[in-house]
């Protein structure tokens, strides 16, 4: 494969401004349009919700262009983007809760969420100049991760929200620690994975031609993933223990190349389902409502009835394939309109046309942020974007299948959509690593900032002067050799 | 590494087409069924939040929606509400009924012929208005046929027999559709249950649906036109007129005349005279004579068993099947199973004035759009034709000859020929339960306007033609001077 080295290599900046700009107005028009279809007028606040996103946007625009020149362009219009349609929901929902005189506010704390999710992102960019420093925090991030999902449990410090026991009271605020565990432990399995992907994938016993690893390689990560997911069922948060279930098996599949290990995982996952149906009563329901949504006596039944979904159906429905149009539908009809149903209010204001814009927003990224994990030339980076990645799309995957009768409901939230303040936050911060992560994969050979750091295994793998294997090369290569990440082969002595 | 994440990445691609199709199966191939189910009650708010158009009646709404600071933002409203009842229906939270249902899309704006309007308010941004719906009742009739019938329960219609426009359209009991229309979905749940649950049956339009009535004497009419129609019968032909009939097939079973008496001291009579003093046994001869097949025949050339939309429903009349000789003979004088709308009798004397052909009854005379622009206007059809023009001028004749030396007299109006036919109706219920008074009628008999029926239930006294058409035929001749003095 000839490689012709491009003279310049683009950062990508210059594509982001526009980029932005139709981000924006996408954010800022839409509440516009909320105030002129319900109140005749531009909303009270539109000022500065118009300001927030356009000083956020351009803050982290400069700071990319400060401290990661060659991050991704499509990353943050997008993140951007469904930030602020999910604000302009967020926002347009709190004006029919007022209206019918409910608690309301949504918007502004969705708002300061959005600043300090920002911030944060910033904070990665600026703080993290390596992505690669993480990985000495390998074993950290697991008890952090661990320990994050455990607070709820605490007595006098976990709060039990509409029948989960997932929050934890930290002053004024109410945190739910999930979101930020699924980072740490991304990062655990990342680290631990690069660490001892050889021996997981060779050294083991084989059955039923089904390479296994052995147990003590094997211990510590099954041990953090079965506390991770017992914890989530304790505190009957299926979707998170599902989000961490997918996050693992996905990320040990890239590690070790087994598809064996999916096959293992959805045998697993299979049997932990049925056997969550049988035992836990609100599974059931859940099922229950899941195939019988219309039903009249399960459509009534409380708790646990399929009330909440079918109207979101309805809302969908109703919003056809062009949807009401902003501020003209009922999304505020379906409880939890702006967090967890989020998907349903915007399928009836922007219609199945919208839906399908939203969604392939979130594939662009999630497919940026693949990208980004191939043009990485450390393991390490490799495993943390795409598990990363992989989150969000699983995230999606449960959220708008559960509002489209796609799978059983579970309590997940849109990542940069929804309101909630965890989640925003949580997800800013996926994307500062995956920008971080992303400037790393494109920055061609030379510039500094991509020093090597560390590698891989004990034993060093320095290349000669031989061609790259082409397996590892990539269009984006920029010729420079793979540092890392060669595969042992083991061959046998004549 | 590389290998994995590409097939990764293609495993979320397939996830997100599964919830692409998941979308669109809710949001394209289910919207229809999601949005037409009884729990979704957003596409009554959309309806509710809309601007939804008036129910006009000689220029004056009778039926709007006015801006109100709630939830729905419209509130619909009635003015008059019980008198137009039958006529507008109700447009209430969980159901709609007469012209708010059958202009259900008129109304709120997404028919078809208000098209052009739509895209209109698409461009300018407007808020989607419904079109304005004009019926063809006459205000001052209606009102007549309102006080005429005062406290009785029953049904009046009158409708033009040139064009088939329906002037008045009045039943009692009748209902508020104010109180269907509140914004609190106890309240209307508590008033519709009640009215439902009423014996009186306050939410029946009686002059084209509910139980139907059976048609009394009015139906000799429909005998004399199966008579006259044959060619061997003239007006002046001698019917036998025994003061007791023996049903066929019976021993002791008997049809006797009003009051029981002979129809005259002779054994025979014109059918002329028959329909005057309204003697049962002539006809109930007829009937047999004629048979079942004919005699369901002629119905059915009046219109029963056939479907008519008004663009209201109205429920078919009929006389039932497979009648024996001796049920024909009890149907031939309006007993037995007949069942009939007011609005079918009153076809029934349309036909006659209008030289044999009914024209299509119809309430709605034009529909315009939120800018008053025309988009449907009404032209009158011939429905059916049960008669040649010479018989319905022969039974012109024998009709005002009922006004004026028969049953009928009440309905008389001086310097005016009406023509009408009495009836009263065994309701066959109990007893004691007093047989409905029927007339109906048109005017002037020379160049008629109007044709009018009415139904008084429990009105007449038992047995007695006469008295009968003492309770209904005044109303009728009210309806008919409101119209004849506009």
């Amino acid at each position: 494969m000839a490689t012709v080295a491009p003279s310049r290599v683009r950062t990508g900046r210059g594509v982001e401004i526009p980029l932005l700009l139709l981000a924006l107005t996408l954010g800022i028009g839409g509440y516009a349009l909320v105030g002129l279809a319900t109140g005749g007028a531009l909303p009270a606040g539109f000022g500065g919700y118009a300001a927030t996103l356009a000083v956020i946007a351009v803050g982290l625009h400069l700071i990319l262009r400060w401290r990661a020149p060659y991050a991704d362009p499509l990353i943050l219009p997008i993140v951007m983007a469904l930030n602020g349609i999910g604000l302009a929901m967020i926002h347009r929902i709190d004006l029919r809760l007022d209206a019918r005189g409910l608690t309301a506010g949504f918007g502004d704390r969705q708002e300061l969420w959005t600043i300090i999710g920002a911030a944060c992102a910033a904070a990665v960019l600026i703080l993290l100049r390596d992505h690669r420093t993480l990985r000495r925090y390998t074993y950290t991030a697991m008890i952090v991760g661990l320990v994050l999902l455990v607070l709820p449990m605490l007595p006098g410090l976990g709060v039990n929200i509409n029948g989960a026991q997932v929050w934890i009271r930290v002053g004024p605020f109410s945190v739910q620690p999930a979101e930020f565990a699924k980072i740490a432990l991304a990062v655990f399995f990342a680290g631990y994975l690069v660490t001892h992907r050889d021996v997981l994938t060779l050294a083991g016993p084989k059955i039923l031609g089904l390479q296994l690893p052995r147990l003590r390689d094997f211990g510590p990560i099954v041990l953090a993933w079965a506390v991770s997911i017992l914890v989530l069922v304790r505190q009957t948060d299926l979707g998170s223990s599902l989000l961490f279930f997918g996050l693992f098996v996905a990320m040990l599949y890239v590690a070790t190349e087994r598809w064996s290990w999916i096959l293992i995982g959805l045998l697993m996952f299979a049997a932990g389902a049925v056997l969550a149906a049988n035992v836990f009563g609100h599974v059931g329901a859940r099922v229950d409502v899941w195939l019988n949504a219309l039903d009249p006596e399960i459509y009534n039944r409380d708790p646990g009835g399929s009330g909440q979904l079918v109207r979101g159906l309805f809302g969908m429905a109703s919003g056809g394939l062009f949807g009401t149009g902003w501020g003209e539908g009922f999304p505020d009809l379906v409880p939890y309109a702006n967090s967890d149903f989020i998907m349903a209010s915007l399928g009836e204001e922007l219609g199945l046309t919208g839906v399908m814009a939203i969604l392939m927003l979130y594939l662009i990224l999630i497919q940026r942020g693949i990208r980004t994990s191939i043009g990485l030339r450390d393991g390490f980076g490799k495993l943390l974007a795409s598990g990363l990645s992989f989150v969000v799309a699983l995230q999606c995957f449960v959220v708008v299948g559960g509002v489209t009768r796609l799978i059983p409901l579970t309590g997940l939230t849109m990542p940069f959509l929804a309101s909630g303040g965890s989640s925003l936050v949580a997800n800013w911060i996926v994307v500062g690593l995956l920008l971080r992560m992303s400037d790393g994969a494109r920055r061609p050979a030379g510039e500094g900032g991509g020093g090597l750091v560390s590698t891989e295994t004990s034993l060093e793998v320095v290349p000669g002067d031989a061609e790259p294997r082409a397996r590892d090369r990539d269009v984006t290569d920029t010729g420079q050799f793979a540092s890392d990440d060669q595969h042992t082969e083991v061959v046998e002595r004549p | 590494m590389n290998s994995p994440l590409r097939k990764l990445s293609i495993v979320i691609v397939v996830m997100f087409f599964a919830l692409m199709g998941g979308a669109t199966w809710v949001q394209f191939f289910q919207a229809n069924s999601l949005n037409n189910d009884a729990r979704n009650v957003r596409t009554l708010y959309r309806d509710y939040g809309h601007d939804r158009g008036p129910i006009v009646v000689d220029g004056t709404s009778v039926a709007y929606s006015v801006p109100v600071d709630d939830a729905f933002g419209f509130q619909r409203t009635y003015a008059n509400g019980p008198l137009y009842a039958p006529v507008t229906g109700y447009y209430g939270m969980y159901s709609l009924s007469g012209i708010e249902q059958a202009a259900n899309t008129v109304l709120n704006g997404t028919d078809d012929s208000l098209l052009l309007a739509r895209i209109r308010a698409l461009f300018t941004g407007a808020e989607q208005q419904g079109g304005t719906v004009e019926l063809t009742l006459d205000p001052v009739v209606q009102q007549a046929a309102w006080d005429a019938l005062g406290d009785n329960n029953g049904a009046i219609v009158a409708l033009d027999p040139n064009t088939g426009a329906i002037l008045a359209m009045v039943s009692k009991p009748t209902f508020d559709p104010n109180v269907l229309a509140g914004h609190t979905s106890a309240e209307v749940t508590a008033a519709y249950q009640a009215l439902l649950a009423d014996p009186s049956d306050p939410l029946f339009n009686r002059t084209i649906g509910g139980d139907l009535y059976p048609a009394g004497s009015t139906f000799k009419l429909i005998d004399v036109a199966m008579a006259l129609e044959s060619g061997e019968y003239t007006p002046d032909s001698q019917v036998p007129a025994p003061t007791e009939f023996l049903l066929p097939g019976t021993q002791d079973t008997y049809i006797r005349n009003p009051g029981g008496g002979p129809c005259t001291a002779e054994d025979t009579v014109t059918l002329t005279y028959a329909l005057q003093v309204s003697c049962n046994t002539p006809f109930a001869a007829l009937g047999v004579e004629f048979g079942a097949d004919a005699l369901t025949a002629q119905t059915e050339a009046f219109g029963f068993g056939r479907d008519l939309e008004i663009p209201l429903s109205v429920t078919p009349s009929t006389i039932g099947e497979d009648l024996d000789p001796a049920q024909t003979a009890m149907t031939a004088i309006g007993q037995f199973d007949t069942r009939v709308t007011p609005l079918q009798m009153a076809m029934v004397s349309a036909a006659v004035a209008n030289d044999g052909v009914i024209m299509e009854p119809y309430l709605v005379a034009a529909e315009r759009g939120p800018n008053l622009q025309l988009t449907y206007s009404a032209s009158p059809r011939e429905w059916a034709t049960p008669m040649s023009a010479t018989t319905a001028a022969q039974m012109t004749d024998m009709m005002v000859n009922v006004v004026e030396n028969g049953t009928g007299h009440p309905a008389q109006i001086s310097g005016v020929q009406v023509a009408g036919k009495t009836g009263t109706a065994e309701t066959g219920l109990a007893d004691d339960v007093a047989p409905d008074a029927w007339f109906t009628s048109f005017a002037p008999a020379d160049a008629p306007e109007v044709a009018v029926a009415v139904v008084v239930e429990d009105g007449g006294q038992l047995g007695d033609e006469a008295t009968g058409a003492q309770v209904a035929a005044p109303i009728a001749r009210a309806v008919i001077q409101a119209v004849l003095a506009e």
